[in-house]
């Protein structure tokens, strides 16, 4: 069971990556980022890792996208 | 041959150097010598019947305080960077309206967001987590707070001296374990207890608790300047001129 969850999980990180390096807009390759991390923590959930989980879910999905958006707008301002 | 060849032969190529790592990986039944003395002595020790603390706090407590002060670095760095001048401030800057479903989740919410994260602290050594987790638990709180109120500023005297304060402690705890007991950051200054209540495994629910505000103050501070710094006015002209110097680097 616990090997299926996994594949179903390693596949959605993998989308998510993918769409992180390849999408033309940035908005949605931060985003597809944050799923990456939120993947990722759901795995060391799994992985009786509920910590490191923790740290993944909160400064990983949240933090760093919030401050990466935070950037993204900045860098539009000073664009004009 | 082109970029996308080039790129596909290099994977090729890492997987050929990968392969044998993986074949000959094997788990290993056992645990390291190191260990296997942690998880026989780590409970009467330190008292903490979370082993990962009992490791993280006390027997690698060095390393925390390595981490903490890595986190206070890029904190400075980034406040460095970001700060601006009062007068280059925007008098009303434009947001985006907030919605309704917003405000009203974030006020049933951060509260109880806050008090997991105090409670993740406090029972770092009963439960997983511990300082680090519970101040990022405290810091999403605030960053909730900073997207249903846009007008919303943290008050930055009290977070440096809640920060600084925190800090000085923590460091105070770990010297009193080179007076009082084995070494620095030892955290037999206090009674043991019986491991598994809440006043129990000595000095550490007092380290993670000076932890967990230091890191939440910390975290909230960084979200806090990338926020204000949002409100600096540029020069669009001028910023254009940087635009295209950076794209030139590229």
């Amino acid at each position: 069971m616990l090997i299926v969850i996994a594949i179903v999980l390693g596949i959605a990180s993998m989308v998510g990556a993918y769409f992180a390096v390849h999408s033309n807009k940035l908005t949605v390759a931060i985003i597809a980022t944050g799923i990456v991390s939120m993947v990722a923590s759901i795995m060391f959930l799994l992985l009786a890792a509920p910590d490191v989980a923790m740290t993944e879910a909160s400064i990983g999905s949240a933090l760093t996208t919030a401050i990466f958006f935070f950037t993204l707008n900045k860098i539009r301002q000073t664009n004009g | 041959m082109g970029k996308k060849t080039l790129i596909a032969l290099l994977m090729v190529a890492m997987a050929v150097v990968l392969f044998p790592l993986y074949k000959s990986y094997q788990g290993s039944e056992k645990l390291t010598k190191l260990g296997q003395y942690y998880a026989d002595n780590g409970v009467t020790d330190t008292g903490a019947s979370n082993l990962v603390t009992s490791v993280v706090v006390t027997y690698r407590g060095l390393d925390t305080l390595g981490e903490v002060t890595i986190l206070f670095l890029a904190a400075s760095v980034i406040s460095f960077f970001l700060s601006f001048k009062k007068e280059d401030r925007m008098v009303n800057r434009s947001v985006r309206g907030v919605t309704e479903i917003l405000t009203t989740s974030v006020q049933v919410l951060v509260p109880i967001i806050f008090m997991f994260g105090i409670y993740i602290f406090i029972n770092g050594h009963l439960t997983p987590g511990g300082g680090f987790q519970g101040g990022a638990v405290i810091a999403s709180g605030t960053l909730l707070m900073f997207l249903s109120n846009p007008d919303f500023e943290l008050n930055h005297k009290i977070i440096h001296t809640v920060e600084s304060i925190s800090g000085i402690a923590f460091i105070a705890i770990g010297v009193l374990g080179i007076l009082l007991a084995g070494g620095f950051l030892d955290n037999r200054i206090m009674d043991l207890g019986t491991p598994g209540t809440l006043f129990s495994a000595g000095a550490i629910p007092l380290i993670y608790i000076f932890l967990g505000i230091k890191v939440g103050t910390e975290l909230s501070n960084v979200l806090g300047i990338f926020v204000e710094s949002q409100n600096e006015r540029i020069d669009v002209s001028s910023g254009q001129n940087n635009n295209s110097i950076i794209e030139e680097e590229l």
